[in-house]
């Protein structure tokens, strides 16, 4: 998968946040619309497009959106 | 050796209902659609100050005698409690309960402390004691009152728990029979889903609360959960106790015809669904209404399946959570 697909996917977490307004180097627990509920959906992804297990202690590794790409491919 | 069956299941919801409306207005970042759509609750219900969860344990109780004439309380030979919210730290409520329900003294009763896995856990005790001839009429009670270790700030927790407690009598005879179990626990989770203070490890108060990034009061004074680690937990154990509890009573997937979970969020329920490749039509969900109610959830689901026309077959019913701890069992309906 390529980053900006994974930004596509990214962006579905999200009701009212498009990927236009996401980019790699977005800090993405500054998005106005992040709640501990996304990082549920992170998890979701990483299990769904990945199939990789995602705990809440290796997301807190990631503090981009390309942070958290990188963390995904290498699991 | 004595074949065991649930026989009858009632509930009981305390009076006060809190709905997405007054939680929006505690929490106006929220809005009252986007708390019924993520979270899958549109109310749940809270016990007043003064009722605990014992006094919804001997309502439920109460509840069921009325329903079902035809179980005397006087056959009741053994009294357990499924709680997190004993009155005391000694004695066990379930000695309370009986009697206050009138119960014969010539009946156990004890209390067991799990979460959203008790009610596996109980059926499992009712099965051995009725196989073991120990009981022919066990009375298994699931009250819980979370709400009480709710800090007002936690928006994510007050979304999510309601308040509530149920009664279901296991004997030699009834609409469903136990089958085989497959459990699991996981003490290294302990610390994600906890109230800290209060007890012998920590008896007084810590008074050290702060708030976390997304504004969630972490207190050890108060419940904390740790939704991600939760998620991950559930994520990788769910699927593996269920088809364990498949194998255990010799089943294929496709030959369960309702599968019920805990009622956790429906979020979480989601994605577990489809993880695990089961049909909407064969997956309950009915927390709309009442939210997460921990231990209560799968009986209350049980009995609601059972009004709605759609408890029939093989039933696979799963708990998992607060431990960690986890189970499933299959129930075939007459």
């Amino acid at each position: 998968m390529e980053i900006n697909e994974f930004i596509e996917k990214f962006a579905e977490i999200f009701d009212d946040t498009d990927a236009s307004a996401l980019k790699p180097e977005t800090k993405f627990r500054e998005l106005e619309e992040w709640s501990s509920l996304s990082a549920l959906g992170v998890i979701a992804l990483a299990d769904e497009e990945f199939d990789v297990e995602l705990s809440g202690n290796e997301m807190r590794k990631a503090e981009t959106i390309a942070d958290l790409f990188e963390l995904l491919n290498n699991k | 050796m004595m074949k065991p069956y649930i026989k009858a299941i009632s509930y009981y919801l305390p009076e006060r209902i809190v709905t997405n409306e007054e939680l929006v207005a505690d929490f106006p970042e929220w809005t009252v659609e986007k708390i019924a759509d993520k979270v899958g609750v549109s109310q749940r219900h809270v016990a007043a100050d003064s009722e605990t969860a014992t006094d919804l344990a001997i309502k439920a109780a109460e509840k069921l005698f009325e329903d079902h004439p035809e179980i005397q309380r006087e056959n009741i030979d053994f009294v357990i409690l499924c709680t997190q919210s004993p009155d005391y730290l000694l004695p066990s409520s379930a000695c309370i309960i009986q009697d206050r329900l009138d119960i014969p003294t010539s009946c156990g009763a004890f209390d067991f402390n799990l979460g959203c896995s008790g009610y596996i856990y109980g059926l499992a005790i009712a099965k051995g004691l009725i196989q073991s001839s120990i009981a022919r009429n066990v009375l298994f009670l699931t009250a819980e009152t979370y709400n009480k270790y709710l800090h007002p700030r936690d928006k994510g927790n007050r979304t999510i728990f309601g308040d509530a407690a149920t009664a279901t009598i296991i004997s030699t005879d009834g609409f469903a029979e136990i089958g085989e179990f497959a459990l699991g626990t996981n003490g290294a989770g302990a610390e994600n889903l906890i109230v800290k203070s209060g007890c012998s490890r920590c008896p007084e108060k810590v008074n050290d609360l702060s708030f976390d990034e997304n504004g969630n009061p972490r207190s050890s004074d108060y419940l904390f959960m740790n939704g991600a680690e939760i998620f991950t937990f559930t994520q990788k154990n769910v699927p593996v106790v269920i088809k364990l509890t498949l194998e255990k009573n010799h089943l294929s997937q496709d030959q369960i015809d309702l599968f019920v979970f805990h009622q956790a969020n429906s979020y979480m329920l989601n994605f577990l669904r489809k993880k695990i490749k089961i049909a909407p039509e064969k997956f309950y969900v009915n927390m709309s209404m009442i939210g997460n109610t921990v231990s209560n959830s799968i009986p209350i689901a049980l009995a609601d399946a059972r009004n709605d026309g759609q408890l029939s077959g093989n039933v696979l019913v799963c708990g998992f959570g607060v431990g960690y701890s986890w189970g499933g069992c299959v129930l075939k309906i007459n």
